[in-house]
């Protein structure tokens, strides 16, 4: 057994970079495919600092945390994909602005 | 055994690159995929952040992982969003219309605010005692004896929401035609 030189907290802090990237591209952009995007970046953060975590203890629990995370995402991903389907075809828009008149 | 000594931080040395040169083109790609105008370039640069964040996980020895990443996000959820914008058929006026919305002053704000969390977050993680790996590559046969005997349950719960997910988008996306009565129904031409 040797030890990598790659440290933890550089790992934990890339996940953390990224994980602010997609919080920034939920905030900036007005476009929900942008926004749906930008989380999915912030889920693969999330599965970053799991898998990073598990490699630390040399446990596989952070790969399987990092299996329902990819679970989640496709599930997530089809239905939010629907949902812009439907929603570009009532409002002929994806701008979120306009989408506010659905009134909650 | 000075040798071996000096071999073994050759190879650190060169772990230590691959990891720096593969976080700086995760972190590039995913800034150019929340700045980019059009959607199929944002997609083509999330899609190599794709690649380089498995790469990072072949390195911190999750094989299984870095392969199931290519496989499910940037093969499969990839294709799915493309599917959806060729549908939607978004081109170039989505990029102008995307090009007028995104000025500073929308962006500068949450910017900032973010950014002094980060380096928040940057002081907590560089002020911790450090500690660095043990390189021990989890094979997918470890991953498979713990998912299918003490996380039985949550493959079981994913199993279900996936099924949810299905049953879901089927019944979003299903195009409602409007139903008349059969005495109202128009004669074919």
């Amino acid at each position: 057994m040797m030890s990598t030189p790659i440290a933890t907290e550089i790992v934990i802090l890339l996940a953390g970079l990224l994980f602010v990237l997609g919080i920034v591209g939920v905030i900036i952009r007005k476009n929900i495919i942008f926004m749906l995007l930008s989380v999915e970046i912030m889920l693969n953060a999330a599965g970053l600092a799991f898998v990073a975590a598990g490699s630390r203890w040399a446990q596989p629990d952070g790969q399987v945390m990092f299996i329902f995370i990819l679970a989640m995402a496709a599930a997530e991903v089809s239905v939010g994909l629907a949902l812009i389907l439907r929603i570009y075809h009532q409002h002929k828009s994806l701008d979120i602005d306009k989408l506010k008149e659905m009134k909650g | 055994m000075k040798i071996h000594q000096l071999t073994y931080i050759a190879y650190c040395l060169k772990m230590n690159i691959f990891f720096y040169i593969t976080a700086f083109v995760t972190l590039f790609s995913t800034i150019m995929v929340i700045t980019r105008h059009n959607p199929v370039h944002a997609l083509l640069y999330l899609v190599i952040s794709l690649l380089s964040l498995s790469v990072i996980f072949f390195l911190l020895g999750a094989p299984f992982v870095a392969l199931l990443e290519i496989i499910i996000y940037a093969g499969a959820i990839m294709v799915l969003f493309i599917f959806v914008i060729m549908l939607l058929n978004l081109g170039k006026e989505t990029a102008a219309q995307e090009k007028a919305w995104l000025k500073p002053t929308v962006w500068i704000g949450p910017v900032i605010l973010s950014t002094i969390l980060l380096l928040e977050l940057f002081y907590l993680i560089i002020a911790a005692q450090p500690s660095s790996y043990n390189l021990q590559i989890v094979d997918s046969k470890a991953v498979a004896i713990s998912l299918f005997t003490p996380y039985l349950i949550g493959v079981e719960l994913a199993a279900m929401l996936l099924m949810a997910g299905v049953v879901g988008a089927a019944h979003i996306g299903q195009q409602k035609k409007t139903v008349l009565h059969r005495f109202l129904k128009e004669e074919e031409p």
